[in-house]
């Protein structure tokens, strides 16, 4: 018991963490928001620090029940900073509105103890309570802004069709456990090898990814994505493209090879069809948005389709390809939030259009700048550093005899660089509309700064630092 | 024997209880017919030998069931006068389903002290100890980390009722006791002298 609680020490800091600054809270009221911030984001790298298996070999703890290997690392130490950067996004935004209060950070660090137990899953009754952890602070977090019409209606969006998903996985889950007699990823994967894969056992497999998909917004489980993305408030929303995306591609990336890696023929064609779908409407639904955080919406679930082509691959490189994108595609998406957080009218109210953008390089030249490197990467288009993780997952797709699939995923990213194009193109080349309001939020200018550094060309020195950690993680799964 | 026809009466009374949850017209009678199945999914739970998630299937969704009551009372437009004016009118149909209940719970103990159904792949109990005990282990011991989890999920929610729905109201004015104890005679009676055909003046 020893050893399974040493390994899920990160867990363990951040529960204590949100107990104890919820306590804060409770006495010291909204005036002590921004000091709870800060320190929730020194126990969120404090739990950073000490996640097992980076320098270790990691281990199983509670019977496989939860697993610490180099995977789960790899995955956690990203969700951590995720939500490390969206707390810093927060602070900035909603003390200016008044409706900061002290239990968003406390929600941030309960959601990250839930991720942290997707991604250490080694069991679907961990995947399962991991996940509604989760997913109920995040319906919280969606309508945080409760004076706002669009965010109650965001969460409320959020956590009817959340919940359904949450009823389907568990269906899922039901007849997995029911036709193979265990909840075990390890024996799954044993009673699915041992006798080929039954209808019910395909029934449970169907279900349980259906409701995955629901979680990281693949296509035809996409609906609620724009909407609660553009009802959220937009530091909620620069959370949830980030970590809990991160969170649930690992736990599917999991689940799909350690769990179903006898059934993967079976699921190849589910997973297929996925990042298809997700790529090509995540690349032709967001041509007509007007708004900036439903186009980033439909930016995510495109970002879904390429990662889900590496999880398609089913081998060693598709699993490294997928975890130095998710790295890429955070720091890109968060990015690109962090700018959209400083949309602001002179009368210090946030703006959402896409058509505010115009001359935008004129009013705030540096701003420009970041977004357009932002939205050069996202799109893939070399030299930006968005590029390579798009090529390893093509690659890793090339290796598994899937060339068509790689050949389809390229030209669907043409599809999408349209509007990410279209975004540059109003910044630098319209007519300049009423400047924003000047910031003077000095954290976040570094962070936007420092984000543009690393998909600028010279993230590419980044690589010999981020590749073997990534293929030390993903051999873990094989 | 026994437990074969307790199994299909349990099991029959569920789904008819069932359909009839969903079918009823008036939410009154959907509820009672809910608390029909619930104690016909106890009684099944009983003849597997698993009398403990039994009871806690009777306890907690009796709860669960008052709780269902409020909201009914609550979101539903219904005219409880009218309802209460006519309990003569009820009294019979629940009366019915108290019968049935009591019938089953002799039926149930009946079948339980004949011994229990050997249900196919349900994981063997050791001789002797009571199942109540075996749930502590596997709650306690391999799922501890789940079930410290699932804790901090109904924390989640909690937290997260609080945050949506509490809001700090300015037009209250609660008591304060010291305050009020402090008041001296001298703050609050004031000596006036009104001039004769004068009002007082504050």
């Amino acid at each position: 018991m020893g050893e399974s609680l040493a390994l899920t020490l990160p867990e363990i800091i951040l529960t204590v963490g949100a107990i104890a600054l919820m306590m804060v809270a409770a006495y010291g009221g909204d005036r002590s928001a921004r000091a709870i911030t800060w320190i929730a984001i020194a126990v969120l790298i404090a739990a950073a620090v000490f996640v097992p298996g980076i320098r270790d070999a990691g281990g199983v703890a509670f019977d496989g029940l939860f697993v610490a290997d180099s995977f789960a690392a790899f995955s956690k130490i990203l969700v951590y900073i995720a939500a490390a950067i969206g707390l810093v996004a927060a602070t900035g935004w909603f003390s200016r509105d008044g409706d900061y209060r002290a239990e968003y950070p406390v929600l941030i660090l309960l959601s990250s103890v839930g991720m942290g137990m997707m991604v250490s899953a080694g069991d679907l009754l961990t995947l399962y309570v991991g996940l509604e952890l989760q997913s109920l602070s995040a319906y919280v977090l969606a309508s945080f802004q409760r004076t706002d019409n669009r965010s109650a209606e965001a969460g409320l969006k959020y956590f009817v069709l959340g919940a359904l998903a949450s009823g389907i996985l568990l269906y899922g889950v039901s007849l997995l456990y029911g036709f193979t007699g265990s909840t075990l990823f390890g024996d799954i994967a044993v009673a699915l090898g041992t006798d080929g894969v039954s209808a019910g056992e395909l029934f449970g497999l169907v279900f349980v990814l259906a409701g995955i998909a629901f979680k990281v917004s693949a296509v035809p489980f996409h609906m609620w994505t724009p909407d609660v993305y553009e009802g959220a408030p937009t530091p909620v929303t620069a959370f949830f493209a980030s970590a809990p995306k991160v969170a649930a591609i690992a736990l599917l990336t999991r689940l799909a090879i350690e769990g179903m890696g006898p059934a993967t023929f079976e699921w190849r064609q589910i997973v297929i069809f996925m990042a298809l779908a997700s790529t090509i409407l995540g690349g032709v639904a967001a041509i007509g948005q007007p708004n900036i955080k439903r186009l980033l919406a439909y930016s995510s679930i495109n970002n879904v389709g390429f990662i889900l082509i590496g999880l398609a691959a089913a081998n060693r490189e598709g699993v490294a390809a997928i975890l130095f994108y998710m790295a890429v595609y955070v720091v890109m998406t968060l990015g690109s939030f962090l700018v959209v957080l400083r949309m602001r009218d002179e009368a210090d109210r946030p703006v959402e259009t896409i058509a505010s953008l115009s001359g935008l390089s004129r009013t705030r030249p540096g701003l420009a700048a970041a977004m357009a490197m932002f939205m050069f990467s996202l799109a893939g288009i070399p030299p930006l550093f968005g590029f390579w993780p798009k090529f390893l997952v093509f690659d890793a797709a090339v290796r598994a005899d899937l060339t068509w699939l790689a050949a389809v995923g390229i030209a669907t990213s043409a599809i999408s660089a349209y509007y990410y194009l279209k975004i540059i193109k109003t910044m630098y080349f319209d007519e300049p509309a009423p400047a924003y309001a000047r910031s003077h939020d000095v954290p976040q200018t570094v962070l936007i700064a420092a984000a543009a550094l690393f998909v600028s060309p010279l993230g590419y020195l980044a690589i010999p630092l981020i590749q073997p950690l990534a293929a030390n993680a993903a051999s873990a799964l094989f | 024997m026994i437990q074969a026809f307790a199994f299909y009466l349990f099991a029959a009374i569920v789904i008819a209880s069932g359909v009839m949850t969903i079918g009823a017209r008036n939410p009154v009678h959907s509820v009672l017919w809910l608390i029909l199945a619930f104690f016909n999914a106890a009684g099944l739970f009983l003849i597997l030998g698993a009398e403990f998630i039994a009871m806690l299937l009777v306890i907690v969704y009796v709860g669960a069931v008052a709780v269902l009551f409020l909201f009914v009372v609550m979101m539903l437009d219904i005219d409880f006068a009218e309802l209460r004016s006519g309990i003569a009118r009820y009294w019979p149909f629940a009366s019915i389903l108290a019968l049935i209940l009591l019938a089953e719970i002799v039926f149930a103990v009946m079948a339980w002290n004949a011994g229990t159904v050997v249900a196919a792949k349900a994981s063997p109990a050791a001789q002797g100890v009571p199942n109540i005990e075996l749930l502590g282990r596997a709650l306690y011991g391999r799922y501890l980390y789940i079930f410290e989890a699932a804790g901090l999920v109904l924390l989640v929610a909690m937290i997260g009722a609080i945050v949506l729905t509490h809001r700090r109201r300015s037009d209250l004015r609660p008591q304060n006791v010291s305050h009020q104890v402090r008041r001296r005679p001298e703050d609050a009676v004031v000596n006036m002298n009104p001039g004769v055909g004068q009002g007082v003046e504050l």
